[in-house]
């Protein structure tokens, strides 16, 4: 797909220290005893025309980082600051409700899964047509017409607006969510495993269908995915988190040519490889994330780690740039040779 | 088994521990007919990791169901045998297609010869019993596969079988896990107490449904190293359904490949992957992203969707989407599986005799 990957356009998004913090509560009067730090201190850039794909575990704060981002959940701290189509650069983490819903438009979501995320009450007319309905566009007949066009947009057949939900496969119905969120003429879509719910014939498509509605409605994407090979494809940076830290942010290529963080090594050695000759990797990672309410001390992903030493367990890494454009949350990301050593 | 025997030769030389034959699942709704298996046949052999991988509605659930005799009303089997050779009891082969759901003879093959591991550890283990309560009592239900002179197993010595088994799939302080409920345990953990579960009675067949869908992926890494581990150390048949094409090359020795409820193609792993005949098997391993592929680039796709299972395409069932298609034959008769390599079978017109009449 012949477009500009993000490189040098200016962000749409700049999200400082973003921290979401879930109070544990105990007993009768729900005394807070603790906090689960969902996302812990989230800082990246995401520029205009880009994918950015957010990858990690469950449990990582991926979807914790994208629901703050518009603002589902209501950060603990941090800033979201955002550059609007009129170029004003606004705080969406601290706005007041009244002034975001304009930007509401701007920023929409595309949902994992297809069967829940549609109501199934509602014809697609309904479906799809409702934000545009809440955004002020009451011609029942301008509606049809927008629907039309987004239904064939994604490469359904305007006629199928006055069926249900339940008429439609999978793949269909992911493609309708996608209409849904492109119904306002959005600028950033955060897309929250948009494919990971569809077969593997029908992955290829929507994934395709992403691809160039990116390019030809100038879109940008925050890709929050767990499936390495599905982020490899469609984004030009990626993020790694773990226990609710980045701890790897760089361009695509480099980052799965040149892991610089033992995690994102791993988490793509952990990937079967679909070829019987290459055999899986016994080196892989043992033990399992740790709870993020107790997190460990030092490097979160130290007792998990190969390379660990003594400073891992005591000092806590910092990200940092190890390239240009290429950050780690590592003490050793410059002598590790990460895939080399495997 | 010599080295010098190919996988397919050394494939017919073993006698068949399960040979399904014909297979045909129905589930018949008030809005249609399903036939959600159509004519399935397949050998699985002892130490013989059978891989079978489809998309949804490619009936390999239900073939999983089928054999384990768990299939709900309104689904029946309507045609084929399901024989399964027995080591040691009279008779030698019996069908289990044949047999009562219900009846003593399934219940004592269920869960002791033939285990399963499901999909969903969370909804698979009861809530309000500890894992090792579950556990215990399937090895003292099934205490002859322990002990074949009829010898009952007291509770103790299950619950020391239970942690010995914890600690053969890997689970640490199992001395501990064993009195845990299945919501105290991680998602691994509770995949790796679901594995003891079913390894506990010493199955000769062991049915894995997806078993590592539903985990993130370095425990799903964790759990097929495990699995490929006590696979060798138990020599135990293996059936793994899943619809990953990455989990089955890593995990079977044998492929089958299914779609709405027929399959497609099957044959060694190695040549599945290395040399795919069925244009199906050929479309489903160029759509999937690779880790090491170009990125940012349009993927090859399968045009159109799955049928709905009502709607199933008349002749060939994937003509509709294949880009192979010869619309004379394909759209009017059902083709066979046919030779295409050694051990490799291809369900397309494209490997029939032309002059055969379709």
């Amino acid at each position: 797909m012949n477009r500009v990957p993000g490189g040098n356009t200016p962000p749409l998004l700049d999200v400082r220290g973003l921290r979401k913090y879930f109070p544990i509560t105990r007993g009768f009067f729900r005394r807070v005893v603790g906090h689960v730090r969902a996302v812990d201190d989230v800082s990246f850039i995401v520029r205009q025309g880009e994918a950015l794909g957010l990858v990690g575990e469950s449990g990582c704060g991926k979807t914790t980082v994208s629901r703050s981002i518009l603002r589902a959940i209501e950060p603990t701290a941090g800033q979201v600051l955002y550059h609007t189509r009129v170029g004003q650069v606004v705080d969406l983490a601290s706005m007041p409700g009244a002034e975001l819903k304009p930007l509401r438009r701007e920023i929409q979501m595309i949902f994992q899964d297809p069967f829940g995320s549609l109501n199934p009450r509602m014809t697609l007319l309904d479906n799809v047509g409702e934000p545009l309905l809440v955004n002020g566009i009451r011609s029942r007949r301008e509606r049809v017409e927008r629907v039309a066009e987004l239904l064939r947009l994604v490469g359904l057949r305007p006629e199928f607006m006055n069926r249900f939900p339940h008429a439609f496969s999978g793949g269909q119905r992911q493609r309708i969510g996608i209409a849904r969120a492109l119904a306002t003429g959005p600028r950033l879509v955060v897309a929250d495993e948009p494919v990971s719910a569809l077969d593997v014939s029908v992955q290829a498509q929507v994934l395709n269908l992403l691809l160039e509605l990116q390019s030809r409605l100038h879109l940008t994407f925050i890709f929050v995915a767990h499936d390495l090979s599905v982020v490899r494809h469609i984004c030009d940076r990626v993020a790694v988190m773990y226990v609710g830290q980045l701890v790897e942010l760089g361009a695509t290529e480099a980052v799965f040519a040149r892991p610089c963080h033992p995690y994102t090594a791993a988490l793509m050695r952990a990937v079967p490889v679909p070829d019987p000759r290459v055999a899986s990797s016994d080196a892989m990672l043992q033990g399992e994330v740790p709870n993020p309410a107790a997190p460990p001390s030092g490097c979160y992903f130290h007792p998990r780690c190969r390379f660990a030493e003594d400073r891992c367990r005591r000092e806590a890494p910092l990200l940092r740039e190890v390239r240009p454009g290429h950050f780690a949350r590592c003490h050793f990301a410059e002598e590790l040779s990460l895939l080399q050593g495997v | 088994m010599p080295p010098t025997l190919t996988a397919a030769e050394a494939r017919t030389a073993a006698e068949p521990l399960l040979s399904v034959r014909d297979l045909s699942v129905v589930f018949a709704l008030d809005e249609g007919t399903v036939r959600a298996v159509d004519g399935v046949s397949f050998d699985v052999r002892p130490g013989e990791v059978l891989g079978i991988v489809g998309e949804s509605g490619c009936g390999k659930s239900v073939t999983m169901k089928a054999i384990l005799q768990l299939i709900e009303s309104p689904g029946h089997i309507t045609r084929g045998e399901i024989l399964y050779r027995r080591d040691a009891a009279r008779p030698r082969i019996i069908d289990l297609a044949l047999l009562p759901p219900r009846g003593a003879l399934m219940r004592a093959l269920r869960g002791a010869e033939i285990a399963l591991i499901p999909q969903e550890p969370m909804a698979a283990f009861s809530p309000v019993h500890t894992v090792g309560q579950q556990i215990i009592e399937a090895i003292m239900l099934h205490a002859h596969r322990r002990h074949p002179d009829g010898h009952p197993i007291t509770r103790h010595a299950a619950r020391a079988m239970t942690i010995e088994l914890f600690r053969d799939v890997g689970i640490s302080m199992p001395e501990q896990r064993v009195d845990a409920y299945s919501w105290q345990l991680s998602g691994g953990v509770r995949q790796r107490a679901m594995i003891a579960m079913a390894l506990s009675c010493r199955p000769r067949l062991l049915i894995a449904d997806e078993p590592t869908t539903a985990i993130d992926v370095t425990t799903q890494a964790q759990i097929l190293t495990l699995l490929r581990e006590l696979q060798r150390k138990y020599d135990t048949a293996i059936i793994f359904i899943t619809h990953d094409l990455g989990v089955i090359a890593q995990m079977a020795h044998y492929v089958l490949v299914m779609y709405l409820g027929s399959v497609m193609e099957e044959g060694p792993v190695d040549d599945i992957f290395h040399a795919p005949k069925h244009p199906y098997t050929k479309a489903l391993l160029r759509s999937i992203p690779s880790l090491y592929g170009e990125a940012r680039s349009s993927l090859p796709v399968i045009s159109g969707a799955l049928p709905h299972p009502f709607n199933r395409p008349p002749g060939c069932p994937f003509h509709p989407r294949c880009d192979a298609v010869m619309p004379q034959r394909c759209a009017h008769a059902v083709p066979r599986l046919q030779p295409v390599g050694i051990g490799q079978q291809a369900a397309c017109f494209l490997y029939h005799d032309p002059a055969e009449p379709a």
